[in-house]
């Protein structure tokens, strides 16, 4: 866990809603192999963040940084195109449709006379899930409605994998899982890390962030405060943080630097 | 009658087994888990024919079976547009009248002082037809309004376009034999058996090389057994329809165009990315949106499949009755229509169904309604058996639904 290079960094971006500083200042990196998680209570602005790496807003000031190059991210195609890929709460997927089919959807394989190759999907969506380790599903022909919610966030994360993505923003995907899918889905997360991708893992679980983080972003209220090395912290610490962290900036004053 | 030709790469079977079990025992589960497929359909079907040969015996003859064809032709070819529009979880009401908009354009085309070639007139008609569904698409989802709402509104307007194209003629009679070939012509014993024993090998074909190409990749199949079994039963019911038919006057033309149109539209839904889009949407409209699907023009071109299906059937109907007159596309056709999608086992909520379905769900209504007038039935009781059996449909798929987990939306 050296100090590679981050593969995205975002240097002091702000996103103001109207009167409302949803963002002030923030810095944010993650790390190829690395996973990053992003924590804090509920209005500390981690949605407002993910969203502007995802490109569905754009932040009012600050720079993104990705492979150390310099860049922007207006559109969710922006951010596609870069390799990030954002597993939402909801997980978007179409219940009526089987695994194959929800993997691919948007980016189905063709072969003549515009007829679905579904041979070659089904070869590629075994294995990409076997890449994954995930032996959960019995049949990838089967239809999201017959699966439980690990499964399906397996199946969504995958289907972020499949698409030669580098960066991979899961979004709470633990939230609704019981012991056993919890499990399976954090030894997920840990997997996407070690085969090299940059992860950045939303949770309010601490437990389940203690696990399989590399290094935690605290925010409170729009603000960094602290990024911790998992191993040289501990709960206390980042609940500490996360309550009643100490902020560079005090919203709604004017610009008062203190350097 | 050959039903569509479903294959093991489709994407759209719902396997609830492990790929490894008994084919058996998969469809036992499924049928547990609520997934009844097309079984009851098939089972009230059996049903209809035994209720009404008993009754008559006129039922189960040659010539009555040929009848059941022409007569189901009109409902079905509309239906399969209903199938699309009901998979994305719209519907469309406008259907019947925009059908008698088609066939009262084809008919004053073809007629002095137009009288254009029959090829001319009836492209111009399904244009016309295709014209009028890119208008009510553009209308939904320009003005994110029901589709409901709009269609209904086309319901009107189209029987008064009928009415004012008409200009108080009573009736406008079809002369172009071609055109009134479509419903009433009858292919040569030969051929029928050729056309039979060709669909049965191109078949055949199609399934074995899939079963190989699967092997060859490694991924889980079907038995062979499960596919030989498959095609005999396609087999013998292709050759025997054509046997029947041909004790009578032959297989009728527009059978062969039902079957084409079936086929090419279950291509177009179970094969190809659009046909996947209109599922996805059906299924979770903002999941496909977020996979860069352009949800409103699928929405719009599907809209435009159900008028221009709704056109071709206009057309059939009008054929076989040798005219159109003010009262087309009017009556229960626009019912029966969406009756044959929803009871064939097509889901009201979007997202489940066949195009196979408009097919079976003709079949139904038009042998109800073929057997009811055999048994000289009051108009009266015909539609009070039909609306049950519609009934029993939706409350079929309403409880089939409920079986797979809460995915009522």
């Amino acid at each position: 866990m050296g100090e590679a290079t981050p593969l995205l960094e975002l240097r002091g971006v702000s996103k103001r809603f109207g009167a409302v500083e949803a963002l002030t200042k923030v810095d944010f990196t993650a790390r190829l192999g690395e996973v990053m998680a992003l924590v804090g209570d509920n209005g500390a602005g981690k949605s407002t963040l993910i969203k502007g790496i995802a490109g569905i807003h754009t932040y009012n000031e600050g720079q993104i940084f990705f492979d150390a190059k310099p860049v922007t991210i207006n559109s969710p195609r922006d951010s596609a195109a870069l390799g990030i890929e954002v597993v939402y709460q909801d997980l978007a997927l179409a219940d009526n449709l089987d695994v194959v089919a929800n993997m691919f959807l948007g980016h189905e394989r063709t072969q003549a006379m515009g007829m679905l190759d579904e041979d070659s999907m089904e070869r590629t969506c075994i294995e990409t899930l076997q890449s994954l380790s995930v032996t959960t599903l019995r049949s990838v022909r089967q239809e999201i409605s017959g699966l439980s919610g690990g499964q399906r966030q397996a199946v969504a994360v995958a289907k972020a994998v499949m698409r030669n993505s580098r960066l991979v923003i899961l979004d709470e995907p633990t939230a609704a899982l019981g012991v056993a899918q919890t499990r399976q889905v954090l030894d997920l997360v840990r997997r996407l890390a070690d085969k090299g991708l940059a992860v950045v893992l939303i949770s309010h679980n601490l437990h389940d962030i203690f696990e399989v983080a590399d290094r935690i972003t605290v925010l409170r209220l729009g603000q960094n405060v602290h990024e911790f090395m998992a191993q040289q912290t501990n709960p206390q610490e980042v609940v500490h943080a996360i309550t009643a962290g100490k902020m560079l900036h005090v919203p709604g004053m004017a610009e008062v630097e203190i350097q | 009658m050959k039903t569509t030709p479903s294959s093991p790469g489709s994407g759209l079977a719902p396997a609830t087994a492990p790929a490894s079990g008994s084919r058996f025992a998969q469809y036992m589960q499924r049928m547990r888990s609520g997934e009844l497929g097309s079984l009851p359909i098939i089972l009230g079907l059996i049903l209809i024919v035994i209720v009404f040969q008993v009754q008559n015996q006129n039922f189960l003859t040659p010539r009555n079976f040929v009848n059941l064809i022409v007569q189901m032709a009109g409902i079905t070819t509309i239906a399969i547009g209903v199938v699309y529009v009901l998979l994305l979880g719209e519907i469309d009401l406008s259907i019947g009248y925009v059908s008698a908009v088609a066939a009262v354009s084809m008919a004053l085309l073809l007629r002095e002082p137009i009288s254009l070639p029959w090829p001319l007139a009836v492209v111009v008609a399904l244009l016309v037809a295709a014209a009028v569904g890119a208008l009510h698409g553009s209308i939904i989802t320009r003005f994110q309004v029901p589709s409901f709402v709009v269609t209904l509104a086309g319901l009107l307007a189209w029987n008064g376009v009928v009415l004012i194209l008409m200009q108080g003629a009573g009736t406008v009679i079809i002369q172009d034999q071609t055109v009134l070939n479509i419903a009433n012509a009858y292919l040569p014993p030969a051929l029928g058996w050729a056309l039979a024993l060709g669909g049965v090998a191109l078949f055949a074909y199609s399934q074995f090389t899939n079963v190989r190409a699967r092997n060859q990749r490694g991924l889980t199949n079907r038995s062979t057994a499960i596919t030989i079994v498959q095609v005999a039963l396609v087999a013998l019911l292709s050759l025997g329809a054509v046997y029947f038919a041909n004790l009578d006057r032959g297989v009728p033309f527009i059978g062969l165009l039902l079957l084409i149109l079936l086929a090419a539209f279950s291509v177009l839904a179970t094969r190809t990315k659009f046909g996947r889009y209109v599922y996805a949407i059906g299924g979770n409209k903002e999941a496909a949106r977020r996979a860069g699907i352009n949800v409103e023009r699928i929405r719009v071109m599907v809209f435009m499949i159900s008028s221009v299906m709704a056109g071709v059937g206009g057309i059939i109907l009008a054929s076989r009755l040798r005219s159109v007159d003010t009262a087309a596309g009017g009556g229960n056709l626009l019912i029966n229509s969406i009756a044959a999608a929803v009871i064939g086992g097509t889901s009201l909520f979007g997202g489940r169904g066949k195009v196979s379905s408009a097919f079976l769900g003709a079949l139904i209504i038009a042998s109800i309604e073929n057997g009811m007038g055999l048994l000289n039935l009051s108009a009266g009781e015909k539609f009070v058996i039909t609306g049950l059996v519609l009934l029993a449909a939706v409350l079929v798929d309403a409880t089939s639904r409920r079986g797979q987990g809460g995915a009522k939306r």
